[in-house]
């Protein structure tokens, strides 16, 4: 039988805010455990929440992003559990009116098709602590910096076909919102976060078949591989005549396997009601015409730029424009150098393998948009060939220079293009090899064309790469002629 | 004896008849020496107040005194204040100290007050008889062995036996006004987000208000001044400017149109309580008020849309006591269910988890259509009452309680007898409007209370129309025979 996947998204975004969503708190990550928590935070008695104004327009700005209705007067509610990392015994979220209604995102496949994935709501909340289990002797520790960090989760409809599109569904959620700068996405720290809901039916049906929910699958990679998996797992699983419980599970990325999570017995009655500390969340019209005016260029119309404007290839511009810091980088590159075709090389070529291979972010990338642009406009005015340039690009990577230009200059690695120094050299390679020569004046075009490239190899390495292969090749022409 | 309003202090501290650490050494010994009567504190710091004391005597000399610097005053045990045990007299929160001060506390810090104590409560503010302490039940001043209303019954008691001249209370569902009725005071609550709610620990959110006791209105206006105005650290506190109160107190209230609602006088009401309702309403007419009978129809259903709203919230607002991180804790938790479900059961007593019970029950996945929101449809109609009644009248008077203090022990088997105690004041706190209670009489020795219900934000009406009130007649005055 074919089976069709059916897959939702569920992406809680850390917000990147100073303080927290309900307290004057900081958000920032990785300060030692509870020095973050105010009295607000650990829930004492007596103290109340302020709504953070930031949060609200961040969330609204998401919003807009996806064409969204904003909710002109949004609720809080209570959702009501006892755990130790909510202080409170209830997390403060949005329920029945969230801030950010139904919405659309477009997404790319890598077939070059694209698809609309519908957006069912986004809301604000609260993020809760850390449970700490290990180190304790059998307790637990509790953690609460995190606890009050503002959130969006953004609840999609069960839109999606495959895991690809799940994946690029979330890299789209995870490029819009770091375009907005309204998080720093860092999935490694939990900034992003995501929940997938996954059922399949057999093709043509059109009622859905019983979903799992896959916990807390926290890179691109595991949310293709946990899907990938559970989906194989509820095939099998029906195929073999057994039946799919709803339920949550776990994602294990060692064993690359899912796990039930909690049983159904423990399911929580979360008992959700308006929240009497906090009004109604009143958005002004002003306030959302102000935000749009003031909102960055997104993905898709920077990348429809980039083709247009740089003339590069839908792939090319969809590569470059995935996240914000890669196209604010191009941009300075293809500013600097003169070439935005060749930039666009650079930057998803040699760049992005380096920092591919030392694991780093483009931000924290060692060579600088105006190096790379410096070293680009020496290739185009023949001062180095490409293949010195890599040198060039290296011997910046390690900080052997400050410039393209410093390097080429205390290297000696200047393209020569003196048409003596190098016919002396060519003379002395043809002399050097007779039998080679002789073949190629016995051969056939087609075979001199690879002999050819012999010579232009031998010369090269006589200067060191440095000589210009244009005149390298007319040279050869010349003396090898008829 | 101190038997003094906060007026008089403020006269004796300006003309240095007394000091404030005499005064405050007088209070203190007053309550060493009777509390053991009234059990009306739970907590008293005397070293504390003398320090506080000193520095108003010398803030005083230096002519840098605030509106009420000297005055010894009393803290409900909801507020928190820092470094001082803040119990809400439940032993869930018998070790707590509080790292922080409640806006409300903070603010008559602020003003001067010496603060003598912490005062006994129902626990956690969820009683009217102030049975339901950890700390054991207050006895009224008027006659032990009857209660002296709840929740802030320490807090009446206190003042009512000359244990202080005054002291905050927090109101819910008649909290400040029940008390004080039952114990001949003068007690108001204030609109809804009058009065900051931060470090005041929570009940019902969306009904808790704090607001002052005392013997006159004269002193509420003067407490109610340093208590109001908007705290950014409560989204629910209004931004709105606070007026004068003492001096709005003599605006002319001629013509004043007072509505008197008849559902207020029906069956449940002590007949002595309704003639004397009757007899201050003729008082008000030589005043030259004008007296009009109004309804207020949905007012039946006002206890049971509050005892489904303030347990509903209370159960969350609650759920912080878990053990986890200050409070009581269970011993010896065998896992993490054990530790929330011992620590809550030992840590909370009978009234507080029943309330716990009701509100998840209402709350809950099925009956929340059936309970939380019909409740909160009620709600709406209860409020569009009074709206409908203000076009036409500018207060509402009637009793504050249907009966006068009632024996200890009487009613604290059968809780729904003892809801109904609170049957006039609860629509109020629904409504969110601002009434005060004042002494209009007494029957069989015991005060009775009148309450005045006024417009949004109209505090000065009430404390007018009540210190107007107190000018002719001398029941505030009345000292109750347990007193100091």
């Amino acid at each position: 039988m074919e089976w069709e996947v059916v897959i939702g998204l569920e992406i809680h975004v850390q917000l990147t805010t100073k303080s927290k969503i309900f307290s004057g708190s900081s958000t920032a990550f990785g300060a030692d455990a509870n020095t973050q928590a105010s009295a607000v935070d650990l829930a004492m008695p007596g103290t109340l929440p302020v709504l953070n104004e930031q949060a609200v327009k961040n969330a609204i700005l998401f919003g807009l992003a996806i064409n969204a209705d904003i909710c002109r007067d949004s609720v809080f509610d209570r959702k009501n559990y006892f755990y130790p990392d909510l202080p409170k015994g209830y997390q403060t979220t949005q329920m029945d009116f969230p801030i950010v209604g139904p919405g659309i995102v477009e997404i790319t496949l890598s077939d070059g098709s694209t698809r609309s994935i519908r957006v069912h709501h986004a809301h604000l909340e609260e993020d809760a602590g850390k449970s700490l289990h290990e180190d304790y002797q059998g307790m637990s520790g509790i953690d609460l910096n995190r606890a009050g960090t503002p959130l969006i989760e953004i609840v999609s409809e069960p839109d999606m076909r495959s895991a690809e599109e799940a994946v690029a569904y979330l890299r789209k959620i995870h490029s819009i919102v770091t375009y907005l700068g309204i998080s720093d996405g860092d999935m490694s720290q939990g900034s992003l976060r995501c929940d997938a809901n996954v059922s399949v039916r057999p093709k043509g049906q059109e009622e859905y078949g019983t979903r799992a929910e896959l916990k807390n699958i926290n890179s691109f990679r595991f949310v293709e591989r946990a899907i990938k998996t559970e989906v194989l797992r509820q095939i099998e699983l029906i195929e073999d005549g057994g039946k799919v419980k709803q339920e949550t599970r776990l994602y294990d990325s060692d064993k690359n396997e899912t796990r039930p999570m909690r049983s159904k017995e423990e399911a929580n009655d979360y008992r959700y009601f308006p929240c009497p500390d906090l009004l109604p969340v009143h958005v002004e019209q002003s306030l959302i015409d102000d935000l749009r005016a003031g909102m960055p260029e997104l993905p898709d119309a920077k990348r429809q730029r980039f083709e247009e404007e740089f003339g590069l290839s839908a792939y090319d511009a969809g590569l470059l424009t995935g996240e914000r810091s890669v196209a604010d980088y191009f941009e300075a590159v293809a500013h600097s150098a003169g070439d935005a075709k060749l930039a666009a090389n650079w930057v998803n070529g040699e760049l992005s393998a380096a920092l591919n291979r030392d694991n780093l972010a483009i931000n924290s990338s060692p060579v600088s948009a105006e190096q790379l642009g410096g070293l680009i406009q020496r290739i185009r005015d023949n001062s180095i060939s490409g293949k010195i340039a890599k040198q060039v690009f290296d011997a910046l990577w390690n900080k052997e220079g400050d410039s393209a230009d410093a390097i080429i200059d205390s290297k000696g690695l200047k393209q020569v293009s003196d048409s003596g120094a190098i016919g002396a050299m060519v003379d002395e390679v043809l002399a050097a090899n007779p039998e080679q020569v002789e073949q190629f004046k016995g051969a056939d075009e087609g075979k001199r064309k690879k002999m050819l490239g012999f010579f232009v190899g031998q010369i090269m390495k006589a200067s060191k790469g440095q000589a210009n292969p244009g005149v390298i090749n007319s040279l050869l022409n010349e003396k090898l002629g008829d | 004896m101190p038997n003094h309003t906060i007026a008089d202090i403020l006269r004796g501290l300006e003309a240095k008849t007394f000091s404030s650490e005499e005064i405050t050494q007088q209070y203190l010994d007053a309550i060493a020496k009777h509390d053991g009567n009234f059990n009306s504190f739970i907590t008293v710091t005397p070293d504390q107040a003398l320090a506080q004391a000193r520095a108003a005597d010398t803030a005083r000399q230096n002519g840098s005194a605030g509106a009420l610097c000297g005055v010894p005053i009393a803290h409900k045990d909801i507020f928190c204040t820092e470094g001082v045990r803040t119990s809400c007299a439940s032993k869930m929160l018998d070790n707590f100290i509080a790292p922080y001060n409640a806006t409300v506390v903070e603010r008559l810090a602020n003003a001067g007050v010496v603060t003598l104590g912490k005062t006994n409560l129902d626990e956690f503010a969820m009683g009217s008889s102030n049975e339901t302490s950890f700390y054991g039940a207050v006895r009224n001043p008027w006659n032990t062995d009857c209660v002296p209303g709840g929740s802030s019954g320490g807090s009446a008691a206190a003042i009512a036996a000359g244990l202080a001249p005054a002291a905050t209370g927090t109101d819910t569902g008649g909290s400040i006004r029940q008390p004080a009725a039952l114990c001949g005071l003068t007690g108001l609550k204030p609109t809804y987000g009058r009065v900051s709610r931060y470090g005041m620990i929570a009940f019902a959110s969306s009904l808790d208000q704090g607001g002052p006791m005392a013997k006159t209105a004269e002193d509420n206006a003067l407490l109610l001044q340093a208590m109001a105005g908007f705290d950014h650290r409560d989204s629910t506190s209004m931004d709105l400017p606070v007026p004068d109160y003492r001096a709005g107190l003599n605006k002319d209230l001629s013509g004043l149109k007072i509505g008197v609602p008849k559902e207020y006088f029906s069956d449940g009401l002590d007949p002595e309580i309704a003639s004397a309702i009757e007899a201050s309403l003729d008082e008000y007419r030589k005043m030259g008020a004008e007296i009009k009978s109004i309804s207020l129809p949905h007012t039946h259903l006002a206890v049971p849309c509050y005892y489904i709203i303030a347990p509903a919230e209370a159960s969350a607002n609650l759920s912080r006591f878990d053990g986890v991180r200050y409070g009581y804790r269970c011993e010896n938790p065998k896992d993490l269910d054990d530790l929330y479900t011992r620590t809550r059961a030992e840590g909370f007593g009978e009234e507080v988890k029943r309330r716990i019970l009701i509100g998840t029950y209402a709350l809950s996945s099925g009956f929340y259509d059936a309970y939380y929101r019909k409740a909160q449809q009620i709600r709406r109609l209860i409020k569009q009452d009074f709206d409908e009644a203000f076009k036409s009248v500018d207060i509402i008077a009637g009793p504050t309680t249907p009966n006068p203090a009632f024996a200890l022990g009487e009613k604290v088997s059968d809780p729904v007898t003892m809801y109904l105690e609170d049957i006039y004041t609860i629509a109020v706190n629904l409504a969110g409007l601002p009434a005060i209670s004042l002494p209009a009489g007494f029957t069989k020795g015991k005060p009775i209370g009148l309450q005045l219900i006024g417009r949004d934000f109209d505090e000065t009406t009430l404390l007018a129309a009540a210190h107007q009130y107190q000018q002719r007649s001398d029941w505030h005055q009345q000292a109750a025979p347990g007193s100091v």
